[in-house]
């Protein structure tokens, strides 16, 4: 289970679809996710705890989180 | 293949959205923070749930910026005329009864220009799937008032705000006939999934009011600050579920809207009716 923990999830961000909404980083509730000009950034992946917050509220199918 | 919504272990595999995506469409054209993207990713949740194969499903629209969901989704798909989207699905579920029918359209296509059809197809009970997208106004021609605007909001043709009371297009539906109203929103888009679902799988017209933000014209004019905060004001704090809504005193209920399943009842089909009587006639004969 220790190994499993420190195993950090992978978030795939498609840069040319996301719109820069920034409702993947407000509704984070862990604070991984920043804005970097008009493109979502990964800013703490450690804190990701996977919930797939910001995937389901996507508009634009820019944000995915795997394993 | 689905996300169910509490287990925590299953919720880390993501969907994988793209085998009902036709991905030279995309990026679809609507605004940054637009609500449309959230429930159209819902629908194709809810879909895959279902587990209907691909060319079972027929998705029809209208015209609007919710009505452009066809365009991006791989199944049998239909883009129609103002308003009359549910005419024209009335008339494929008709002509193949084995056909999942749904309907995407948005407030004013369902509510105003389309407002006849659509009483009269909740009247019928046909089995349709209707998924009313609410986002109190006219976005793809400039912001306009639409028939679900709440009194006293900023629109291009509002600058003093409305004065006209909005539709509730759930309790219109259920006043016209339809066996199955439900509500959602884009910001619950968990719970929006698995009404999706439920609402796919009921026999007879079933009604799905989705509340969805339109930051760059509702937004803008009433001082929104963001999507986000857009989400947070009217999807989060402006509804209650339905389940919850028995426990709450009523002031705390007072100008918000209800989520959940509101109604369902069973009901005679329209296409089984018609089906008996043309067995019963050839019986006959």
């Amino acid at each position: 289970m220790a190994d499993a923990a420190k195993k950090l999830p992978n978030i795939v961000i498609n840069e040319k679809f996301c719109k820069g909404c920034s409702i993947c980083v407000d509704f984070c509730p862990t604070d991984v996710l920043e804005m970097r000009g008009t493109c979502v950034a990964v800013k703490n992946l450690e804190a990701c705890t996977r919930c797939q917050l910001c995937d389901l509220r996507c508009p634009d199918f820019a944000i995915q989180v795997f394993d | 293949m689905s996300v169910p919504a509490e287990k925590k272990e299953k919720v880390s595999v993501p969907f994988d959205y793209n085998k009902y995506l036709r991905p030279n469409k995309l990026p679809h054209i609507w605004c940054p923070g637009c609500g449309h993207g959230i429930v159209l990713k819902a629908m194709l949740r809810a879909i895959d749930k279902t587990g209907f194969d691909k060319n079972d499903i027929c998705v029809i629209s209208g015209i609007g910026c919710s009505s452009r969901t066809p365009g991006y989704v791989d199944f049998n798909t239909l883009h129609t005329l103002h308003g009359r989207a549910l005419s024209f699905a009335t008339g494929v579920k008709f002509a193949n009864p084995k056909l999942k029918v749904i309907v995407v359209t948005g407030d004013g296509d369902a509510l105003a220009i389309g407002g006849n059809h659509f009483i009269h197809t909740c009247r019928r009970n046909i089995d349709l799937t209707v998924l009313v997208f609410t986002n109190a106004t006219y976005g793809m021609t400039g912001g306009q008032y639409s028939p679900t605007t709440p009194m006293g909001s900023q629109a291009t043709t509002s600058r003093y705000g409305s004065i006209e009371p909005p539709f509730d297009a759930c309790e219109m539906a259920k006043a016209s006939g339809a066996s199955f109203v439900a509500r959602g929103t884009a910001y619950h888009t968990l719970e929006l999934e698995k009404t999706i679902h439920e609402a796919i799988m009921h026999k007879g017209t079933s009604v799905v009011d989705i509340i969805d933000a339109c930051p760059t014209y509702f937004g803008r004019a009433n001082k929104f600050k963001s999507a986000t905060h857009m989400m947070e004001v009217i999807e989060k704090d402006g509804t209650v579920n339905v389940k919850q809504a028995d426990k709450l005193p009523p002031e705390k209920l007072e100008g918000k809207f209800l989520r959940g399943v509101l109604h369902k009842i069973e009901k005679p089909e329209y296409c089984e009716q018609y089906e008996s009587i043309v067995m019963e006639k050839a019986k006959a004969k």
